[in-house]
């Protein structure tokens, strides 16, 4: 079971979101970055479908230098070896550009199976793994509970809406999209962080002529949709007041 | 022409296939609107009746029995065929579950832009339609504009328009029931009947209070602070996706697009930054209350009140002012 995940670099959860001066795209120098949370557990489940049935698990990201961190915490949680596509400018690449990209980069391995997150906690698209398929003509499914690899077909579980699921079989070699919380996730050992650093990261140029097939013209913070009324003071100040406001201007306790 | 996706199963619409009727509505300049509802023979025939009653152009049944169930190589051939023959400058679809499984592959097939998880519309200065959809975790809102030839392909995220917002014909719209054209042999998936993987036993929809937790509750065993505060409260203890990922609390106590969606009078959320997937859940509540460190977060958009502080200052003190 020759395994790929295709794992994106996005800002840490607690960032504060900055935009850039022409209102374009976020003020990258401010921002930390981190595994995209889908895309942890996406590798946690190749590794432990290698760990049952053998095989090789491959991590690939796309974007600049900076992507190769999430790359080396790949390859020190178990990852074999990893695939990283030069990309500079990831803020002008959509899902198209993306998975395109991955698809040039994999697809003379010949895997069995490619896992990546359900969708990422920054552009969100929730497409590339879908498109990925396509391009690389494999069957898929999307927002993956559980997986089961029986000979030359995959069983899988998908999450439905308001707490349905369904099991669907297809012929490998697939694209699965993984919804978080599927596994409990490995922290990286002083062991695999020492034996990462022999491993092979692959870097790829990117492949030419893709073209993205949307533009943001702005980005800015949320437009609010209530008057919120913040409350300020002491905690047990605040407590009160937002007592008060519940009981006689709500009226909902 | 713009082309709306309407979702049905057994012949029962969701409601979002009636806002995305609402969203198209939205959109200026009077284009028509026909409406596509695809199944095996039956369920489309009888969604399509009732798309009928919509201010639409035409219901069109798209039916074969590969379109039931639900296959994503299936629906994506079908579409793909369809689309070819009516041409739509638009095409627009719920952004549903079903939706995410196969439309960024029928996008990818027809080579066409697809604008995801979309909030509303808007005209920029040229006249041409600037989409809105949120980004970094609804942390960032984009206007954007799709690249390419036409058709696009949009997903109007659950709740951007209201259901009943959908205009109603003065007669019902003409319908019309198509043979898809699709080779049942190309479709690799081979689903089995959804099921529901516990009984219910908590039916939060029913709650009228809810505190609900989020990662800012950082353990389990920090949960009998929220608990304190749902039982001053009489409500019910509900959580964020995270939360029961790491099952702190049963997957039922879930509210979101994954779990249950409520609207309660009261709904505090307690250390809940305000994902996309969270808020489709609970912003329909009557009264929110958000308690988080994190001034940014998301959660404050929809709150009617907000407290930007330490939940674990916060919240024992609330139950404190509760019980005097």
């Amino acid at each position: 079971m020759n395994i790929a995940v295709c794992i994106k670099q996005v800002p840490t959860r607690d960032w504060q979101p900055r935009v850039n001066d022409g209102g374009t795209w976020i003020r990258d120098r401010d921002v930390t970055f981190e595994t995209n949370e889908p895309d942890a557990y996406a590798l946690e489940e190749a590794l432990r479908l290698k760990e049952k049935h053998g095989g090789s698990v491959v991590a690939c990201s796309v974007g600049p230098e900076r992507v190769a961190q999430v790359l080396r915490e790949a390859l020190a949680r178990g990852a074999d070896r990893a695939i990283h596509v030069e990309h500079a400018s990831v803020e002008a690449s959509d899902a198209f550009v993306i998975a395109g990209a991955l698809a040039a980069a994999v697809r003379d391995e010949r895997f069995d199976l490619v896992l990546t997150g359900l969708q990422s906690d920054d552009q969100g698209f929730a497409q590339t793994g879908v498109v990925l398929a396509e391009r690389l003509g494999f069957a898929h499914a999307t927002i993956i509970m559980e997986v089961q690899i029986e000979s030359s077909t995959v069983r899988v579980k998908r999450e439905l809406e308001g707490g349905w699921f369904q099991w669907v079989a297809m012929p490998l070699p697939a694209v699965l999209t993984i919804q978080s919380g599927i596994n409990h996730l490995r922290y990286a050992t002083l062991k695999g962080i020492m034996a990462a650093k022999k491993k092979e990261i692959r870097k790829v140029a990117m492949p030419a002529g893709l073209a993205a097939r949307q533009h943001i013209v702005r980005l800015y913070a949320p437009q609010k949709v209530k008057r919120t009324e913040l409350i300020t003071g002491s905690p047990a100040e605040a407590a009160k007041t937002l007592v008060t406001r519940l009981r006689e201007t709500a009226r909902v306790i | 022409m713009i082309l709306v996706v309407a979702e049905q199963r057994g012949g029962t619409l969701n409601r979002a296939s009636w806002e995305t009727i609402a969203a198209a509505q939205h959109i200026p300049g009077g284009v028509p609107i026909v409406v596509a509802v695809l199944g095996g023979s039956g369920g489309a025939t009888t969604a399509a009746a009732q798309l009928a009653a919509a201010a639409v152009h035409e219901v069109v049944a798209v039916e074969h029995p590969s379109l039931e169930p639900y296959t994503a190589d299936g629906f994506t051939a079908a579409l793909q065929s369809l689309i070819g023959q009516l041409n739509p400058t638009s095409v627009l679809f719920p952004h549903t579950y079903q939706t995410r499984d196969f439309v960024p592959k029928l996008a990818a097939r027809l080579d066409r832009a697809l604008l995801t998880d979309v909030t509303g519309t808007k005209p920029s200065d040229d006249g041409a339609l600037v989409f809105v959809r949120p980004m970094f975790q609804g942390k960032l809102t984009a206007d954007v504009r799709p690249q390419g030839p036409a058709p696009h392909l949009v997903t109007f995220q659950i709740g951007s328009y209201r259901p009943d917002a959908a205009a109603r014909g003065s007669s019902p719209a003409p319908v019309k029931t198509v043979a898809a054209t699709l080779d049942g042999a190309s479709v690799r998936q081979r689903p089995d009947q959804p099921y529901q993987e516990a009984r219910q036993a908590v039916d939060l929809s029913q709650a009228e209070r809810i505190v609900s937790v989020g990662r800012g509750i950082k353990g389990q065993e920090h949960l009998s602070v929220a608990q304190a505060l749902a039982d001053a409260l009489k409500a019910e203890l509900a959580a964020s996706r995270p939360i029961c990922d790491a099952g702190w609390l049963p997957m039922e106590r879930q509210v979101g697009s994954s779990g249950q969606t409520v609207a309660p009078k009261l709904y505090v959320a307690l250390g809940i930054s305000g994902a996309i997937q969270h808020l489709v859940g609970m912003k329909g509540s009557n009264v929110i209350v958000a308690i988080n460190k994190d001034p940014d977060a998301p959660i404050f958009e929809v709150a009617d009140y907000g407290i930007v502080g330490d939940l674990f200052e916060v919240v024992p003190a609330l139950v404190k002012a509760l019980n005097e």
